[in-house]
């Protein structure tokens, strides 16, 4: 039998090359491919919420919140019961999550398939993103690690701010090849020497 | 573009949101026994008002959570918005 993880294709292979070459030293675009994303949800106060808090150390409890960082596993707040674990490839979370949560009312899902994420860093990128996210993206108001579920090019997106000028744009995945070329054009303007 | 004020996520642009008719109507507590005037009345028949009315909102581009909404149809001003499943709360000021 083929390898699974050799066949697999994400979302957004054939537009390595085109983001490789509008990636400049102001604003640069990537994929990050095959993230694991698991879904849960869970009633605060319930017995599952508190297996999932306590194997999580702890779940987002308002708008905006992530609790851990991008370099481990992140949780993102998606709504008051619903929320985004993120970690690297294959990692086997939904599993151990679906142990964790047990027999408690809840769910635990695997969505793995179910967004590309795609990173856009650089001194630009916050400029890039102005012009098509409606949300206040000034640092002032839009910590380091703060996530929401918004709009960017009419498409809803979680939107995740993962270092001072790194954010990662997560669209569903038949929405990400629309997204990207939506920034890409916004990207041009940056892609000169300023006069 | 309007600001929607939702009870989860704070103000977001209108085209978030999705439009869910008039709020507080309880499922009959006993559908059998109706009549079907009284039953067509249920699933039909909603106020027009002018002036403040509460109404169902969802917010399809965020939290996915439906809420209520006090909204003036006449100048279109939100003056409330609050959980689903609370009462309806009094606001101040009629159509103005």
């Amino acid at each position: 039998m083929a390898d699974v993880q050799e066949l697999r294709r994400s979302p957004l292979v054939n537009r390595t090359q085109e983001m490789e070459q509008a990636s400049g030293s102001a604003v640069s675009i990537r994929e990050v491919r095959f993230t694991t994303q698991v879904g849960l949800r869970a009633e605060p106060g319930t017995a599952g919420y508190a297996a999932l808090e306590t194997h999580l150390g702890g779940l987002p409890e308002r708008v905006g919140d992530v609790v851990g960082d991008v370099d481990s596993t992140a949780v993102l707040w998606l709504s008051p019961d619903e929320f985004l674990a993120v970690n690297e490839p294959d990692s086997g979370l939904a599993e151990t999550l679906t142990k964790v949560l047990g027999d408690h009312s809840g769910q635990v899902l695997d969505l793995s398939a179910n967004r590309a994420f795609i990173e856009i860093s650089g001194p630009a990128s916050e400029l890039v993103l102005r012009k098509s996210c409606p949300l206040d993206l000034h640092p002032r108001t839009w910590k380091v690690n703060q996530a929401y579920a918004t709009e960017i090019a009419q498409t809803p997106v979680i939107l995740w701010k993962v270092g001072e000028f790194t954010w990662r744009i997560a669209p569903r995945t038949s929405f990400a090849d629309h997204v990207v070329s939506w920034l890409l054009d916004a990207m041009i303007e940056f892609s000169h020497q300023e006069v | 573009m309007m600001l929607i004020d939702c009870p989860y996520c704070g103000p977001r642009n209108e085209t978030e949101f999705g439009y869910g008719g008039e709020a507080h109507i309880a499922y009959p507590k006993d559908p059998y026994a109706l009549s079907d005037a009284e039953w067509a009345e249920f699933l039909f028949y909603r106020d027009n008002p002018k002036g403040d009315f509460a109404e169902r909102w969802v917010h399809n581009g965020g939290c996915r959570k439906w809420f209520n909404a006090v909204r003036d149809t006449l100048t279109y001003q939100f003056k409330a918005t609050y959980p689903a499943g609370s009462a309806r709360p009094n606001v101040s000021g009629g159509t103005q």
